[in-house]
């Protein structure tokens, strides 16, 4: 890798504050962590509220997690490890200056994406057809005829309904803004504006991914698995 | 980039570094951002300021008879929603801290430049929108937002103050990741965590707690707006709601945001003290040690405001506990600063007497937080005047008083100019008495059992409300002093050196004001933090004639 | 001017690039506890369903953590001491609210 000291002094993309690439990528690095750590806490705050509702409502949640689909959850879960898999490899690509590989891993990359909303997308219609959205249309009937041995309170179901949608509904949004990032990294990598010195936003544009990915990898066992048990 | 003629009076820096409204507004210059903020949380702390006013007024007289008791409710929730989130968390960090940090440190800016400015327009966003709620109607929930009545009965705009504080809480986060990774990643050769000043401990620790506890408040704001726009019903008692899980929540953020509002104006009475004392820090690495502790135990305790809304006991036991313990790194502060003082040669400029006022009101303020937390005397005074007495003295008689040393300590390194003297130590004198005049009484009037929040109150507690809204206005006139006379000094004060005081630190190494990249080059550090024995007093001393 | 600028001494970085096979591995222990993950759920243990179901889920994270976000590799602690932290005080956050819901009974 060339390192001599004319080339990281007249690094075009060296901001006047850092002394070399070196320090302004570990800063970069460094502040998307910290920014993970709060994006960590904020939805942690909904999981302590999915927490003690579950402890309290567990019936509820578990029948509403009957309710939403398996199948569809598990390819989503699938569909966005493959595309941390693609991140990953679309760093690789960066730091070996591969311009083609990359752009065509971060196209992948955002393919999955799309195909994760719009899997989500087809979920929520399915929640809107049953009227498991809560709100003035909410009812659980269905639910309440199909578990007849199970006591649930509809006051509570819709309790586990809100958490869901709140819970896929923020993770779906920072999705979204992880498309954008992504659709301006493509572009950024088209460009050619990456080389092995430089592409600290492809490093920190992956962490972001793979974080809103780490988020899924829990919100599925939470809202899908709770309780599959077939029932005697 | 430099297209200012250098004339041979004035020498380059960066107020004149480049003239124009879009070289502020576009300005990646951390201490321009710092002026930036320093006008726009000056606007709300006057905003906030009027409703407390109000407040006090309507409190002359027993009876309701200013506004109606639904007005009287939005008075208080505005007044708590501006001042807490629109001036005191962002105060001291966002003005002193942006401007001093980087000078601290060594460095010729923030990590994130852009980002710093980024956080400044988030300000801008949420103060209009937090202004343009207040103008259509306001909120009329406490600041606290407490559910379900945030939720499910109030007719006033919660959406949209919650939404304006969320953005707040953006761009407090943002300053504190750019503190974070500064103090890491941009520290001068030299420069040792132990060299730090005590400042940039302070802020280091105030960040942590910014980036770990306001993503919590974010959350929880957002819940409510849910719940009111898309009927979601988590905090709703009717559905299975737990309206505590709410508190739990709001004040997992809101009390640590306690100690980001108090924090930083501990660490500006860390750097006035040794420098009008003379005398390097005592105790140095306790003073930093506590910081961080302050920030832990800080995450530990919010459970305290909660003692009567229905927690369980055993959980009440191990806050009550907890809320004991926190208090103890605090007070290692304040024996640290004494002992500073302590044979010191200690001279009683403007800083120095905020300063000193900050370590009288803090102590009894903490020392009030204790009474609170224990659990039998919590049961009789909570929700009364005792608890807003209390976080009033530590709030304005400690976190205002802080800034407004600091503001005056490092005036003449921000502006080239010194205030005068004379009416800086009249105006803290003026506030001194003001603030105590206005909140003693009110540790009475909580002990005799005056509820808060309420417009009426039984005729026999007049007295005392009397004494509190007389010292309001006097408090008025101790805040607007500064405003008139600092304006004028950029004017007609006397030009500053660079180190006016004498005083230790990077930062009084520069010209005032500094130039835009802070250090031609950057500097080397061989001496330990408050090397005072080394320093010379300034040669004029600090005397009135200024 | 810029030449004589030394700035805090960033740990010297050797940039690891890592190999595409050991990406795809990880990738493949993924999905099988991913596959893994849904067939337990079927399975009747208990109260340790769920145990089983977070475990699974916090070793695929950190999965991801180590290898993909590169943590494993980097060469200073402080990315190390930032996750630790986190998770500290998410636990903080969800331990100290459990304590409340659950003594409530024996108050």
């Amino acid at each position: 890798m060339s390192d001599s000291p004319l080339a990281i002094q007249h690094a075009p993309e060296l901001r006047h504050h850092f002394a070399d690439m070196e320090q302004q990528r570990d800063a970069a690095s460094f502040g998307m962590w910290l920014f993970l750590g709060t994006e960590v806490m904020f939805f942690g705050g909904m999981f302590c509220a999915y927490l003690i509702y579950r402890y309290w409502y567990y019936n509820e949640f578990a029948i509403g997690s009957r309710s939403i689909s398996i199948w569809l959850g598990t390819i989503n879960t699938v569909v966005l490890i493959c595309s941390s898999l693609t991140v990953a490899l679309g760093v690789r690509a960066a730091q070996m200056g591969r311009r083609k590989l990359l752009v065509t891993l971060l196209l992948i990359t955002m393919v999955f994406g799309v195909a994760f909303l719009g899997i989500k997308g087809l979920e929520w219609y399915q929640k809107f057809e049953e009227h498991h959205v809560p709100g003035s249309s909410f009812n659980v009937d269905d639910l309440v005829q199909k578990y007849p041995g199970i006591h649930i309170d509809p006051a509570h179901s819709q309790i586990y309904f809100s958490l869901y949608f709140a819970l896929t509904g923020l993770h779906a949004l920072h999705m979204v803004v992880g498309l954008g990032i992504f659709t301006v990294l493509t572009y950024m990598a088209w460009k050619g504006r990456f080389t092995p010195e430089y592409h600290t936003p492809i490093e920190i544009g992956g962490l972001y991914w793979h974080f809103v990915d780490i988020i899924w990898i829990y919100l599925f066992p939470l809202l899908y698995l709770i309780d599959r048990k077939p029932i005697h | 980039m430099a297209t200012a003629v250098v004339s041979t009076t004035e020498r380059e820096n960066y107020i004149n570094a480049e003239y124009g409204v879009r070289s502020w507004l576009f300005t990646t210059d951390h201490k321009r951002i710092a002026l930036l903020y320093l006008i726009s949380i000056t606007a709300m702390f006057f905003v906030g300021g009027f409703f407390a006013l109000l407040i006090r007024l309507e409190l002359l007289t027993p009876a309701g008879d200013l506004v109606q008791a639904d007005t009287y409710n939005k008075l208080f929730t505005m007044h708590g929603q501006v001042m807490v989130f629109f001036f005191l968390i962002p105060s001291i960090p966002a003005v002193l801290g942006n401007f001093l940090i980087p000078l601290m440190v060594g460095a010729k800016d923030l990590a994130f430049p852009r980002i710093n400015l980024l956080s400044w327009y988030l300000y801008i966003i949420a103060s209009c929108m937090m202004l343009h709620c207040i103008l259509t109607g306001g909120v009329d929930t406490g600041w606290t937002f407490y559910t379900p009545f945030s939720t499910a009965f109030s007719n006033t705009k919660v959406v949209e103050a919650g939404l304006a504080i969320f953005v707040a809480g953006f761009s407090s986060i943002l300053t504190g990741l750019n503190f974070v990774v500064t103090v890491h990643r941009m520290r001068a050769p030299g420069m040792t965590w132990s060299r730090l000043p005590l400042f940039v401990w302070a802020h280091y620790a105030t960040s942590i707690i910014m980036l770990l506890g306001t993503p919590v408040l974010a959350i929880t704001l957002l819940l409510v707006v849910f719940e009111r726009v898309f009927h979601l019903g988590i905090f709703d008692p009717t559905r299975g709601g737990d309206p505590l899980l709410f508190q739990h929540l709001f004040w997992f953020y809101s009390h640590p945001a306690v100690y980001i509002m108090i924090l930083p104006a501990m660490g500006v009475v860390t750097e006035i003290i040794p420098c009008f004392s003379r005398k390097r820090v005592f105790g140095y690495s306790f003073v930093a040690m506590s910081s961080i502790a302050i920030a832990v135990f800080g995450f530990l305790v919010w459970a305290h405001h909660m003692f009567v809304a229905g927690i369980s006991l055993y959980s009440a036991l191990f806050f009550s506990i907890l809320s004991y313990l926190v208090a103890v790194p605090s007070a290692v502060k304040v024996f640290n600063w004494t002992a500073t003082m302590y044979k010191g040669s200690i001279s009683f400029s403007t800083p120095m007497l905020y300063a000193l006022g900050f370590i009288g009101l803090f102590t009894i303020g903490g020392l009030t937080g204790l009474f609170l937390a224990a659990l039998g005397f919590d049961v009789h005074v909570t929700d009364t005047y005792f608890v807003i007495a209390h976080f009033h003295y530590i709030m304005v008689g400690g976190a205002v008083m802080g800034y407004l040393g600091g503001i005056h300590f490092w005036w003449p390194k921000i502006s080239g100019r010194m205030y005068p003297e004379a009416w800086g130590r009249l105006s803290a004198a003026i506030v001194f008495i003001g603030f105590n005049l206005t909140f003693f009484p009110q540790f009475i009037l909580g002990y005799l059992g005056m509820p808060r929040r309420y417009w009426q109150y039984p005729p026999e507690f007049q007295v005392l409300n009397v004494f509190s809204t007389a010292g309001s206005t006097i408090l008025a006139v101790g805040y607007l002093l500064p405003l008139i006379y600092l304006m004028w000094s950029l004017r007609y004060g006397k030009i500053a050196g660079p180190n006016p005081w004498g005083a230790a630190g990077l930062e009084w190494m520069t010209p005032s004001p500094p130039s835009t990249f802070n250090f031609d080059e950057t500097p080397t550090v061989t001496w330990e933090a408050y090397n005072y024995d080394e320093i010379p007093a300034p040669e004029e001393e600090v005397s009135l004639e200024r | 001017m810029k030449s004589q600028l030394t700035a805090t001494p960033a740990p010297p970085r050797p940039e690891h690039i890592l190999s595409a096979g050991m990406y795809v591995t990880i990738w493949i222990a993924l999905m099988i506890l991913t596959v893994v993950t849904a067939g337990v759920s079927f399975i009747d243990l208990g109260p340790f369903n769920t145990v089983v179901a977070l475990v699974i889920a916090s070793i695929k994270a950190l999965l991801v953590v180590l290898f993909f976000m590169h943590v494993k590799y980097a060469s200073d602690r402080l990315i190390k001491t930032i996750c630790v932290a986190v998770l500290f005080w998410l636990m903080l956050l969800l331990g100290l609210s459990l304590m409340d819901y659950g003594t409530r009974h024996f108050s």
